[in-house]
């Protein structure tokens, strides 16, 4: 099951026994600060996690995919996710257990 | 910002709770989603986005130094695809940003 806010809550509720309204309340936070850093074109680093980077993206030339006009991509900023060393592991490692 | 400037941010706007829930609620947090990934599960969080695992297939690699090549297994990797709320207020905040400069998309067709 796909992990959600909700979710990541209810265990820092059972795992470190703080209450609910404080649960809910520092997950929401930790996502609200990292998007708030970002906003602000600052990188967000969590180590033992990844890195979350800012690109800019220059203007491109575009396309309607359904009526073939010809409309330019903006240029714009972008969020990339490079994750850190220790997730690469645990993840790859899921890999070798199911094949 | 680094992890434990985020944990400052979160211990300020909590000052009822001790530094050390703080700090251990962002390690659960971080350890809970690794977790998560590592079994093959997704995250979902609305308005910030969503992690899942990408299949990189076998290949063949070499070894940058001796040029021998090397047979790689195949892999996951962990994805991040930005949720709408996010994409928007980065990209806004340099659209407002750049609003002076002039901008010219016009096409003439």
């Amino acid at each position: 099951m796909a992990v959600t806010k909700a979710n990541l809550a209810e265990y820092l509720f059972e795992g470190l026994g703080l209450n609910k309204r404080d649960a809910k309340e520092i997950v929401e936070q930790f996502f609200e600060e990292i998007k708030n850093s970002l906003e602000e074109g600052k990188q967000v680093k969590l180590s033992g996690f990844g890195n979350f980077d800012l690109r800019n993206k220059n203007q491109r030339p575009g396309r309607n995919p359904k009526t073939g006009e010809e409309i330019p991509i903006k240029a714009r900023r972008v969020v990339t996710f490079k994750p850190g060393q220790k997730l690469k592991i645990k993840v790859e490692h899921h890999a070798a257990t199911k094949s | 910002m680094t992890r434990s400037e985020l944990i400052e941010l979160l211990a300020k706007r909590n000052s009822h709770l001790a530094y050390r829930d703080i700090e251990m609620a962002v390690k659960y947090m971080i350890e809970h989603m690794s977790e998560a990934l590592a079994t093959g599960d997704r995250i979902e969080v609305r308005g910030f986005g969503s992690f899942s695992l990408h299949y990189r297939p076998p290949r063949v690699g070499r070894n940058p130094k001796t040029g021998d090549s090397v047979n790689l297994v195949s892999k996951f990797v962990p994805h991040f695809k930005p949720g709408k709320e996010l994409r928007d207020r980065v990209n806004n905040a340099v659209d407002k940003r750049s609003a002076n400069s002039t901008y010219s998309g016009e096409h003439s067709n």
